[in-house]
């Protein structure tokens, strides 16, 4: 399979600390890739610097081609789109707003079928559609979460970059979420996850990549790391012991 | 003062106030999308003024050469940037935009202003000749400096100030002008008579404050500015690039701003350097909205022409100062009330 985005020796500094030291990624074409680590790791500098929105060294690839002279935007509009950590959403307007400049990009190619994914994105969030005249600063943490991924669908991405997706979420929402990454590789997109959740991210992903202050320390396919000793250990911890006890 | 004068004052007021409001709003946008405190809206406002004026002249506007000559300007900075970064793809539509259509507006303009077209061919000549100083301006001052700081921002912006001032005479000239009024309907209204004049400018004002905000509330790249104001990082992330919003913000400046001189030149008399008193007072009426709040920012703007047409009854040497000593209570209770509000950092 081919690689719709390629990280080669991806490196970032704030200011003199570098947070990733020359990290590398491939992420196949109509495949979901997981990064998980701990707090730190450097996992959200990752996926901001492979957006554009951090300055780095190294080269990022997407679709065949070098994307370091793209700005942020010029990204975007060929489907290279991130739903980031702090989500970023517009707060002092409406849901509906908040969704319909997810096409933007779109509505400069005066694209079609824009009506017909925001009704898509009602269809998988009915909790949007009944607030769509709310502004979205006074959503509640899952709702806001649901709008991040909403305006992230509605740019019709190729490669959907997710920064914990299932932060703060109620566990059947978190169900949701995953159930959601999945239809999206179904449909063609491919995914790169970051997860805290990583059991859940390894069921879902096809390859795994673990990262520990800056470097790629591991990775391999996801059902393997997820009965590798070490990843169930600082990983897995919790969740393998209470599987171990209620078995017992 | 009998009512009959409280009248007529309020009338004028209100009408300067309108066009402080279309100011004040400008500056309002300028700032929320860009950050920039925009001190030379007044120029915009003076080169409209000064334009309409040549052009009923029969003369051809300086505003040709000052528009050719920033596009020559824009398009020489964009091709260095281009080559630099070997992007030519984009040059096409920067040699467009900032020589072709600077020129054929320059010709339309030469051959059209000898021949006395009616009015409202000479104002829609006169705004189209302005509007696209606006989003050179920002290619020229501002989009190398979408990371500095307010400050930074706000130092180029005077002297953004000084160098279209400077340029204002270079292509008027030092002579005033002033037009003739548009209209010289009168009607009696009970003890009042309403000028036709300046109901017209009101109603322009109020026109294009509906325009305005039928654009932000409707539109997508009213949306997209918005966003770009409300969250810049969230506007990137969906494919609003902060240039473009930047282009756009300056290009409606630009637009208000020479309405806004359309409007005002039958009232006052204006000089290539009257723009920095007129925009200061929109600038007033903006600093009560908090620079923050369109609808504050256009009460305070009719305030300030209030506090104008009255203290120039009572006190005509002293009216500039009646108006800016007017700032220092908003000031102090804006301060007094400001929750401490921090400068969004760029990441
Ligand atoms: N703007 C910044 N300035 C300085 N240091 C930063 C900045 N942003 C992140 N860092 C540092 O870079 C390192 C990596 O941070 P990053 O946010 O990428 O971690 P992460 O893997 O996403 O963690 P988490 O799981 O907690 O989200 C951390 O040590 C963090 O303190
Ligand atoms: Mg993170």
């Amino acid at each position: 399979m081919s690689a719709v985005l390629e990280v080669e020796g991806l490196s970032v500094a704030y200011g003199k600390v570098e947070a990733l030291h020359g990290a590398n990624l491939v992420l196949p074409a109509g495949s979901i890739v997981t990064v998980i680590g701990p707090n730190g790791a450097g996992k959200t500098t990752m996926l901001a610097a492979i957006m554009g929105l951090l300055p780095s060294q190294g080269i990022v690839r997407y679709q065949g081609r070098d994307v370091a002279r793209d700005e942020v935007e010029a990204r975007v509009a060929q489907g290279l789109v991130l739903v980031p950590e702090r989500r970023e959403l517009f707060g002092e307007m409406t849901v509906a707003d908040n969704l319909v400049l997810g096409a933007f990009a779109r509505y400069r190619r005066r694209e079609s079928g824009i009506d017909a994914d925001l009704d898509a994105v009602y269809q998988r969030f009915p909790r949007l559609r009944e607030r769509r005249g709310q502004l979205a600063g006074t959503l509640s943490g899952g709702e806001r979460q649901m709008l991040a991924l909403g305006r992230a669908l509605m740019t019709r991405p190729r490669v959907l970059m997710l920064d914990e997706p299932s932060l703060g979420l109620a566990p059947l929402v978190v169900r949701e979420i995953f159930q959601i990454i999945a239809d999206l590789r179904r449909t063609g997109v491919s995914i790169l996850l970051v997860e805290q959740n990583a059991r859940a991210a390894l069921q879902v992903a096809d390859h795994a990549y673990v990262l520990e202050t800056g470097d790629v320390v591991l990775e391999g396919e996801a059902r393997s790391l997820i009965t590798n000793p070490r990843v169930i250990e600082t990983y897995l911890g919790l969740a393998a012991g209470s599987r171990r006890t209620s078995a017992a | 003062m009998d009512v009959q004068i409280a009248l007529l004052l309020a009338q004028d007021g209100l009408t300067n106030g309108a066009i402080y409001a279309l100011l004040a709003l400008a500056i309002v946008l300028v700032f929320v999308v860009t950050r920039v405190l925009w001190v030379p809206q007044g120029e915009f406002v003076s080169y409209g003024a000064l334009t309409l004026a040549s052009l009923q002249l029969g003369k051809v506007p300086g505003t040709v050469w000052l528009l050719v000559c920033a596009g020559l300007a824009t398009a020489l900075v964009d091709g260095v940037v281009a080559v630099r970064e070997g992007r030519l793809r984009r040059m096409p539509r920067s040699l467009l935009a900032n020589v072709v259509l600077p020129l054929a507006l320059a010709a339309l303009a030469t051959w059209l202003a000898p021949r006395n077209p009616p009015l409202l061919v000479q104002i829609l000549l006169t705004i189209a000749l302005i509007v696209p100083l606006g989003a050179m301006v920002y290619r020229l001052a501002f989009q190398p400096l979408q990371r500095a700081s307010v400050l930074v921002l706000l130092i180029v912006s005077v002297a953004v100030h000084f160098a279209m001032q400077g340029l204002g005479l270079v292509f008027f000239g030092p002579e005033g002008a002033r037009t003739p009024a548009f209209t010289d309907v009168r009607f009696e209204l009970g003890v009042m008579t309403v000028s036709g004049q300046s109901l017209l400018v009101i109603g322009a004002s109020v026109f294009l404050i509906v325009v305005l905000y039928l654009f932000f509330e409707r539109t997508i790249y009213g949306k997209a500015l918005r966003a770009t104001a409300v969250n810049r990082t969230g506007a990137r992330l969906v494919g609003i690039s902060t240039s473009l919003a930047g282009k756009l913000t300056f290009t409606l400046a630009a637009g208000i701003g020479a309405v806004s001189g359309i409007l005002i030149a039958p009232i006052a008399t204006i000089y290539y350097d009257s723009g920095f008193l007129i925009g200061l007072k929109g600038f007033v009426g903006s600093v009560v909205g908090a620079i923050v709040s369109y609808p504050l920012a256009a009460l305070g703007a009719v305030l300030v022409g209030m506090l104008e047409s009255f203290g120039s009854f009572y006190a005509s040497a002293l009216k500039e100062v009646i108006v800016f000593t007017a700032l220092l209570p908003v000031l102090i209770w804006l301060s007094l009330r400001s929750r401490h509000v921090e400068e969004d950092d760029e990441e």
